[in-house]
């Protein structure tokens, strides 16, 4: 069934409701940062970062392959209610996780190269700078992408299947280096 | 699709630009706040900085792009993630980060928030070309 003939709900490709719900988290991140007490540091550190983590695996390894199985409507259906949500969320709880994750790590003095682990903190930087430039590079552009496709009057079919394809991969790609976060941060949380 | 042959390989290029800023701000964070040897992160900055500037000008040169969506996505998204490396910024400046460091720092922030919306815009507009030029696409 060709996309144009399939049925899609209306939305917008960046949803205007959760903005105002963005900027009450990140102006939470910029006090967090001012005060520097360590439980606002961690709490967003933690929740950010598990969202970050839970969703990569999520969209990766249980959402991806059901996507790929789905019928065409079904499949527009769901991309269309998921992947605006994504548009705002990812790049809030990256940015949450990074911001956070560096004050946090330098109050603990976990930054200092006299820190007993501060190789695991590197090698955390690195995966973390992996992660970043897999999901800003591919990830966000194929989501963004693939929403206006299915805005225009008549979408393509070929390009919604190549975009979905490559977000489906990356999210398993940037799934698979959470893994690798994980063995980190709990390295480290444990001493 | 034929009409993707005829663009340059501007996304190629901009994850190596993206490569190489993200090494060269994880190079510096591994040594803040001790004194770090700026020399491998210019070089990183440099090339990551050449790689943006000649995408984008081999960018100017493809035919049939649709410069109007990818500067109408491009806008946006340059607004987005300005804001993102602003806070990042923010959280070295609250930590004292100064000098060499801080000027190589702030530069990479400045690539990383103009390529991300280079790669954004150039996504989106590459299928968004001129009904004639997509004759003859698969």
């Amino acid at each position: 069934m060709p996309a144009a003939a399939v049925e899609r709900p209306d939305f917008q490709i960046v949803p205007r409701a959760g903005l105002p719900v963005i900027a009450v988290v990140l102006l939470l991140l910029i006090v967090a940062i001012a005060v520097n007490e360590t439980w606002p540091l961690m709490f967003l550190h933690v929740v950010a970062g598990a969202a970050w983590t839970i969703i990569d695996l999520f969209l990766g390894f249980v959402i991806g392959p059901i996507l790929g199985r789905l019928s065409i409507p079904a499949r527009v259906e769901l991309t269309t209610r998921l992947m605006p949500k994504m548009v705002l969320i990812m790049p809030t709880v990256v940015a949450a996780t990074l911001a956070a994750g560096w004050q946090l790590a330098t109050k603990l003095d976990y930054t200092l190269t006299s820190y007993h682990y501060h190789g695991w903190v590197v090698a955390s930087f690195i995966v973390v700078g992996g992660m970043a430039v897999i999901a800003l590079g591919l990830l966000e552009p194929a989501n963004i992408a693939v929403l206006t496709e299915i805005k225009k009057p008549t979408p393509d079919p070929e390009v919604i299947q190549r975009l979905m394809k490559r977000f489906i991969y990356t999210a398993g790609a940037t799934g698979l280096m959470q893994v690798a976060t994980l063995v980190i941060m709990t390295r480290l949380a444990t001493g | 699709m034929s009409e993707e042959r005829r663009l340059p390989p501007v996304t190629q290029l901009g994850m190596l630009s993206l490569s190489l800023i993200v090494a060269a701000v994880i190079y510096l964070s591994a040594h803040l706040p001790k004194h770090v040897p700026l020399g491998p992160a210019i070089a990183l900055l440099s090339v990551s900085g050449l790689l943006l500037v000649g995408n984008v000008a081999s960018l100017r040169r493809a035919e049939s792009f649709a410069w109007g969506r990818f500067l109408e996505v491009a806008r946006w998204a340059l607004l987005a993630y300005a804001i993102i490396a602003g806070l990042i910024e923010y959280v070295f400046l609250r930590n004292s980060t100064s000098g060499g460091p801080l000027i190589v720092l702030t530069l990479s922030l400045v690539v990383f928030a103009l390529t991300v919306p280079v790669l954004i815009a150039f996504t989106v507009a590459r299928y968004d070309l001129a009904p004639s030029a997509r004759d003859g696409s698969t």
